[in-house]
C-alpha cells in the first residue's frame, strides 16, 4: 500500500507543479511567447516529452483492488490496468508469439504480447511503459531536492560574499573533487538501496554545478543598479533576494532542470547496472537483459524495448533542453536572434 | 607565481582534508560498523565473530574521542592511513589494498591513455570540421549526429558494440586481458573504440561551441582582413586560443585516467582499477571504495593545480598571482 500512496502523492505533486507552471505561463504574454518559441524550435521533441510525461503520470496513479482473502494483491497503476490482470506467462516468449520461446508450450495469451515477455513471463511493453514513471521520479525528486539546496547556498554565497562565500565554495570544491560516479555509488551503498536514497545520492552529486552557476549570477546581479537602489531604500536582504535576485535566476533554473534531467536518468542506468539502481527502471531492464544476447538463439526484445524507451526520452529531452537554452539564455538568444 | 602556487596548494590541501572528513563521516559515522561487519562476515555470524572482525580492522575503536589515547581513534587511523598511502586491507577478503591497486594500474592505463590519445584529437578534428562549415548542411548533420550519440546510454554502446563487433562479426575477442605485448592490443582495441565512440558526441558539441565562440572574436576578423584563408584562421588563430578550454577539459579527465572506467573494464574483463571498484561495490567492500574515492579526489585536486599552471603556458596573457 505504501508505495502506491507515495506514487500517487508524487503524481499529484507533479501534476500540481505542472498546473502552476501552465497557469503562470498563460498569465504573462512574455512567458507565453517564450513557451511558444520553445515549442516552435522543437515541436516533435516537445510532443514526445509530453507523451512520456503522460505515460509516467498514468503509471504513477495506482491502487489495490479488493481481492479474495488469502491472495496477495499488488497495487496496479492506470498503465497496468490497460492490460489484463493476469497478463503473465511462465517464461520468455517472442513478440506476438503463440508459444513459449524455449520448449514451445502454448501461451496463456497467444499473440497478444506486442513486445514479448521477459524471463519471468512479464509483458515487456507493460514493463517498458512502467519505466517512464521511474524516470520521472528520478528527475523530479532529485531536482526537487537539489535545486532549492543549490539556490539557497548559491544565492547566499553570492550575495553575502566573504566568509559565507568561502565556506560554500569550500563545500562545493570538496564535493566536486570526488569522482561523481564513485561518490554516487558510495552514497547509495551507505544510505542503502531504495528510490529515495538513490535520489538523495543523485542530488548530492548534481547540486554542485547549479550552485556554482547561481552563485556567479548572484555576484553579477548584486552589483546591478536596481539591487543597489533597493538596498539604498532600506529594503531587507531577504526581500531583495526574494523579489529582485531570485526572479532573475528563474531562466537558469528552467535550463538546468531540463539539461540535468537526461544526465540523471543516464546515471541511474549505470547505477542499475552496478546493482544499486531503482526497481523498475529501464536501466534495470537493460541490466537484467545483458546476458540474453549471449543465449542461443538470442533474445533481443527485452533489451531493445528498454534501450529504445530510454533513448527516445533522452533524445527528446536533449532536444527540448537545447531549445530551452536557445530561447531563455540571454547569451545564446542573442546569437540566434 | 610562487605566492600563487603556495596559496593554491594550501587550498588544494584543505580540499583534500575536506574530502577525508566527508569520507570519515560517510563511512564511519553514518554507516554503522556493526552493519559493515555483518555484511562482510555474514548476516548470521555469531556476535563473537563480528567483534573479532571489528577488532582486526580497528573498527571497534572510539570514533573521534579517546581520552585514554587521543591518537588511537578511528578518525586518527583513517587520516594516518590515507595521508600515508598505507591503505590497509580490504573489508571483503583481507587482501592488502595497495597490492591490488598496483596490479590494476597497468591494465587501467592501457585502456584510458589510448582512450584520451585517440578520443581527444578525433573530437577536436571533428569539432573543427563542423565549426569550419558552420551553418551548412555538414554542421547541421554533425550536430544531429552528436545529439543522437549523446542520447545513447553507455550501457547500450557497450552491449551493442560487444555483440556486433565481437560476437557477430568476430573482429575482436569478446572479453579478457593478457599483458603479453603480442596480444594485448587485440584485447584493448574494442574497449578503447567503444569508449571513444561513447564520448565523442558530447565532446564534439562542447568543442564546437568553444571554436565558434573564438571564431566570433575581433582578432579573427583582423586575420581575415589581412587575407588569411579559412583553414589558416582555424588552425593558426582559433585553435591556439581554444587551448584553454582543451586544457580545462583534459584536466577534468585526469582522475579517470587512474580510477579507470567502471563499465568498460568490468564488461571486457580487464583487471584494472575500475574492475576492482566494481568488485568492491558488489562485495560491499567499503575500505576499497573509500580508497578509490580518496585517490580520485587527490588526482582531481592535483590536476586542477597542474591545469592552472598549464594555462600560463598555453596563454601568455594569463599571469598567476
Amino acid at each position: 500500500m505504501a508505495p502506491a500512496v507515495a506514487g500517487n502523492a508524487i503524481a499529484a505533486a507533479v501534476a500540481a507543479a505542472g498546473a502552476v507552471v501552465a497557469w503562470r505561463v498563460r498569465r504573462s504574454a512574455y512567458r507565453r511567447e517564450r513557451a511558444a518559441a520553445i515549442v516552435r524550435r522543437a515541436p516533435l521533441a516537445t510532443a514526445v516529452v509530453a507523451l512520456y510525461a503522460a505515460v509516467a503520470l498514468l503509471g504513477s496513479i495506482a491502487w489495490t483492488d479488493p481481492v479474495a482473502p488469502g491472495t496477495v494483491a499488488r497495487p496496479r497503476s492506470l498503465i497496468d490496468r490497460c492490460f489484463p490482470a493476469d497478463f503473465g506467462e511462465r517464461s520468455y516468449s517472442a513478440p506476438l508469439a503463440a508459444a513459449e520461446f524455449y520448449g514451445g508450450a502454448p501461451l496463456a495469451h497467444p499473440g497478444s504480447h506486442l513486445l514479448g515477455t521477459d524471463i519471468l513471463g512479464r509483458d515487456v511493453l507493460q514493463l517498458a511503459l512502467g519505466g517512464a514513471r521511474v524516470a520521472l521520479l528520478i528527475g523530479g525528486v532529485t531536482s526537487a531536492l537539489a535545486i532549492p539546496l543549490a539556490l539557497l547556498f548559491g544565492v547566499t554565497a553570492g550575495y553575502y560574499g566573504r566568509r559565507v562565500d568561502d565556506l560554500v565554495f569550500f563545500v562545493l570544491s570538496t564535493l566536486a573533487s570526488m569522482p561523481s560516479l564513485l561518490l554516487l555509488v558510495a552514497l547509495v551503498m551507505v544510505l542503502g538501496r531504495g528510490t529515495f536514497q538513490v535520489c538523495i545520492a543523485l542530488a548530492v552529486t548534481s547540486w554542485v554545478d547549479f550552485c556554482r552557476l547561481a552563485r556567479g549570477e548572484t555576484l553579477k546581479l548584486r552589483e546591478l543598479d536596481y539591487v543597489q537602489a533597493a538596498r539604498a531604500l532600506g529594503v531587507s536582504d531577504f526581500r531583495i533576494l526574494w523579489r529582485h535576485v531570485l526572479p532573475n535566476l528563474s531562466h537558469l533554473v528552467v535550463i538546468t532542470l531540463v539539461l540535468t534531467f537526461s544526465r540523471l536518468v543516464l546515471s541511474e542506468a549505470i547505477l542499475s547496472w552496478l546493482g544499486v539502481g531503482i526497481d523498475g527502471s529501464w536501466g534495470q531492464m537493460i541490466d537484467q537483459a545483458r546476458d540474453e544476447l549471449a543465449r542461443d538463439p538470442i533474445i533481443g526484445w527485452n533489451l531493445g524495448a528498454a534501450s529504445v524507451a530510454l533513448f527516445g526520452l533522452i533524445l527528446a529531452v536533449n532536444r527540448v533542453g537545447d531549445a530551452v537554452r536557445d530561447v531563455l539564455d540571454p547569451r545564446t538568444a542573442r546569437e540566434h536572434a | 607565481m610562487l605566492a600563487y602556487l603556495v596559496r593554491r596548494l594550501a587550498w588544494g590541501a584543505a580540499t583534500v582534508v575536506g574530502v577525508l572528513v566527508f569520507l570519515f563521516w560517510l563511512f564511519f559515522l553514518y554507516a554503522d560498523p556493526q552493519d559493515v561487519a555483518r555484511r562482510a562476515v555474514g548476516e548470521k555470524a555469531p556476535p563473537a565473530a563480528i567483534a573479532q572482525w571489528l577488532a582486526n580492522h580497528g573498527y571497534d575503536k572510539p570514533a573521534v574521542w579517546n581520552p585514554a589515547a587521543p591518537l588511537d581513534t578511528r578518525l586518527a587511523d583513517h587520516l594516518r592511513r590515507m595521508l600515508g598511502f598505507d591503505f590497509g586491507t580490504s573489508d571483503a577478503d583481507d587482501t592488502p589494498i595497495a597490492d591490488r591497486l598496483r596490479r590494476g594500474l597497468g591494465p587501467t592505463l592501457g585502456v584510458t591513455i589510448p582512450l584520451l590519445a585517440f578520443g581527444l584529437p578525433l573530437a577536436l578534428a571533428m569539432a573543427m570540421l563542423v565549426a569550419f562549415f558552420r551553418d551548412t548542411a555538414i554542421d547541421r548533420a554533425g550536430m544531429i549526429a552528436s545529439v543522437l550519440a549523446m542520447s545513447i546510454s553507455m550501457l547500450i554502446y557497450i552491449l551493442a558494440g560487444q555483440f556486433l563487433l565481437a560476437k557477430l562479426w568476430r573482429w575482436f575477442p569478446i572479453s579478457g586481458f593478457d599483458a603479453d605485448p603480442a596480444v594485448v592490443l587485440r584485447f584493448l582495441a574494442l574497449p578503447v573504440a567503444i569508449g571513444v565512440a561513447s564520448g565523442l558526441g558530447g565532446e564534439v558539441r562542447f568543442y564546437r561551441t568553444v571554436f565558434l565562440e573564438e571564431a566570433g572574436r575581433d582578432y579573427v576578423r583582423t586575420a581575415r582582413a589581412k587575407g588569411a584563408g579559412d583553414a589558416r584562421v582555424m588552425a593558426r588563430h582559433v585553435l591556439p586560443n581554444a587551448l584553454i578550454a582543451v586544457v580545462t577539459n583534459v584536466s577534468l579527465s585526469i582522475p579517470f585516467l587512474f580510477t579507470g572506467s567502471l563499465l568498460l573494464e568490468s564488461f571486457f574483463g580487464i583487471p584494472g582499477l575500475g574492475a576492482i571498484t566494481v568488485e568492491a561495490i558488489q562485495a560491499n567492500d567499503f575500505s576499497t571504495l573509500r580508497v578509490m574515492v580518496y585517490l580520485g579526489a587527490l588526482l582531481f585536486v592535483a590536476a586542477q593545480i597542474a591545469a592552472d599552471v598549464a594555462y600560463t603556458w598555453v596563454d601568455p596573457r594569463v599571469r598567476l598571482g
